[in-house]
């Protein structure tokens, strides 16, 4: 019991940060119908942003954790969302109106591209960083066993909802939300309406970058390591998680992030830890073949 | 208002339109008839920046006398500079947004504009509560002149048929146009629905929007266009009043065949 508690709390804590990542996959797919594979590298890209800015900024002095953590926060999603709009600009914007594949094949390229510059810019060891919010309290002892909650997951969950909650009330309650979801429905006749598209799917782009750097940031402060290759893995875990979800619908990519980190969590602790990553890829086979619309995802109606 | 001068287009070896040339006046009716696969809808499209045309010009004068050449500008300025507004032969709402929603969508560059562009929004620093207010307005003054204020908070898609056409009609009047395509409005109404649209269709020619129609039903043309052209085959054959044209051989043979004892029996009719 206490055990299964313990893992429940580990659970969410890295649900929400594939739920972040989700996002953007999932609302980029919904407005040009392209999955990004580019994204899990961005996210990579927020978590060394993340990593030079807690260190740039102990440098500087900066010892208060709140400030610091703020301040970094702000530097990764700002910068990382450069890199988004940069990405679309460069490498899909000119493919638009191409054949299906051109952006997509155009998206692993940058994927490449992100990891190369970075293990090249940042070297290819692993980065170790020292816990910047130590401690936690007990939450219950049975049988000789300890449930731990940390700040850190505290932090990492309360963030993640904060950061949600200000991104929903983006998309249902403001303008810039409004376009983006007529964007989605029907891009051609958005245009009709006056509305730019070319800059609304950059700001898709931004948006889901600054989300995917915040990811970054929970993903290094929770693990304490980060390398080259991390958007790999995460990326395409997220990307499981934006399926599951039934891709296109942004509360169905959070509720898929959480499964998924509860499903690896859960594998890892009950049978193996070797095998969770086949756990979670399992998940993505069996969804898109007895719910290939995802738990929270509409039917595709064809327009005739 | 709009004139279109030697307009072609081609798509591979056919052509859809073939040297069209004909204008609009500013604050009229003006129909575009003839039979099926006659070009209705290609011109509209080059019109409204679907298609680039394959030559011809597309000139839209303002009251003000500013000039828009509409054949060379991106799709989203013909709607949001040069103010003109399209609906479609099969309806295209937002259908997962509500009906007020999709009266603000087409809103929407005036509201980023009052947002800063979503930065300022976002800080909570703008003029936009007043935009807002002013958006909502002019979506209920329109909401109101179809008929659907009951309905502002359902989504588009459960609307029945005749009412997602008022809708759409009402969704193009939110961008201020100054002309307004209509393609087939009046398709799948019954009469009543069909004398409604009419009644709408006329309001917004008093409001000083002109209109480009498109049309099959000819109780709808014949009752309220001030000005009908005539296309068969991507050409002109005709070009006038209600009056001139029904009464015009060459329209009558379009519609009816070509052959030689098909057009007595028209003439008479």
């Amino acid at each position: 019991m206490a055990y299964a508690l313990q893992q429940l709390i580990n659970g969410v804590t890295l649900g929400m940060i594939y739920g972040l990542i989700a996002v953007g996959y999932t609302m980029v797919y919904g407005i040009i119908g392209m999955i990004n594979f580019a994204h899990g590298d961005i996210f990579m890209v927020g978590a060394f942003l993340s990593l030079i800015a807690l260190l740039g900024l102990s440098i500087l002095g900066i010892t208060s954790v709140p400030l610091a953590l703020a301040l970094t926060l702000v530097f990764a999603a700002g910068l990382a969302a450069l890199y988004g709009w940069t990405v679309e600009r460069v490498a899909y914007r000119p493919l638009r109106g191409s054949f299906r594949l051109a952006p997509l094949i155009s998206a692993i390229g940058m994927s490449i591209t992100l990891q190369n510059f970075v293990q090249v810019s940042q070297g290819a060891r692993v980065k170790p960083i020292d816990a910047v919010i130590p401690g936690g309290f007990q939450v219950m002892q049975q049988d000789g066993f300890t449930v731990q909650l940390s700040w850190m997951q505290i932090a990492i969950v309360v963030t993640t909802l904060i950061v949600l909650g200000i991104f929903t009330w983006l998309v249902t309650r403001t303008p810039l939300g409004r376009s983006m979801r007529a964007c989605e429905q029907d891009l051609k006749m958005a245009s009709l309406l006056g509305i730019d598209t070319d800059r609304t799917i950059s700001l898709t782009f931004v948006i889901g970058a600054a989300l995917a750097a915040v990811a970054g940031l929970m993903f290094l402060l929770y693990y304490g390591v980060i390398d080259f290759y991390i958007g790999f893995i995460a990326g395409v875990k997220a990307f499981t998680a934006a399926v599951l979800g039934g891709i296109g619908s942004l509360p169905g990519a959070v509720l898929g992030g959480l499964l998924i980190g509860l499903i690896e969590v859960f594998w890892s602790a009950y049978f193996s830890v070797e095998y969770k990553d086949v756990a979670a890829f399992s998940i993505l086979a069996i969804a898109l073949i007895f719910l290939p619309t995802g738990i929270l995802g509409r039917a595709e109606v064809e327009k005739v | 208002m709009l004139e279109v001068s030697g307009l072609t287009m081609r798509f591979g070896g056919l052509k859809a339109v073939d040297g069209l040339s004909f204008a609009a006046r500013a604050g009229e009716i003006t129909a575009v008839i003839g039979p099926n696969g006659a070009g209705k809808t290609t011109v509209f499209n080059c019109i409204t920046g679907f298609y680039r045309p394959t030559e011809g010009s597309i000139v839209l004068t303002h009251p003000s006398g500013e000039r828009f050449p509409l054949q060379r500008m991106p799709g989203h300025r013909i709607a949001s500079a040069a103010k003109v507004a399209r609906t479609f032969q099969n309806i295209r709402l937002f259908a997962g947004m509500t009906v007020l929603e999709n009266l603000l969508v087409a809103q929407h560059n005036r509201l980023m504009a009052s947002t800063g562009f979503g930065v300022l929004a976002v800080l909570g620093l703008s003029r936009y509560p007043a935009a807002e207010r002013a958006a909502v307005d002019k979506a209920r003054h329109w909401l109101d002149a179809i008929g659907l204020t009951e309905r502002a908070d359902d989504p588009a898609g459960a609307l029945p048929y005749g009412a997602q056409r008022r809708l759409e009609i009402a969704r193009a009047m939110c961008i201020d146009p100054v002309l307004l395509c209509l393609d087939e409005p009046a398709a799948g109404l019954n009469p009543r629905e069909s004398e409604e649209l009419n009644q709408l269709l006329l309001k917004i020619r008093g409001e000083g929007c002109s209109l480009l129609l498109i049309e099959h039903d000819m109780g709808v043309v014949m009752k309220i266009s001030d000005h009908i052209v005539v296309l068969d085959h991507g050409k002109k054959i005709s070009d006038g009043t209600p009056q001139d044209v029904r009464a015009d051989p060459a329209v009558i043979a379009a519609y009816l065949g070509e052959g030689e004892e098909d057009e007595e029996v028209e003439v008479q009719a």
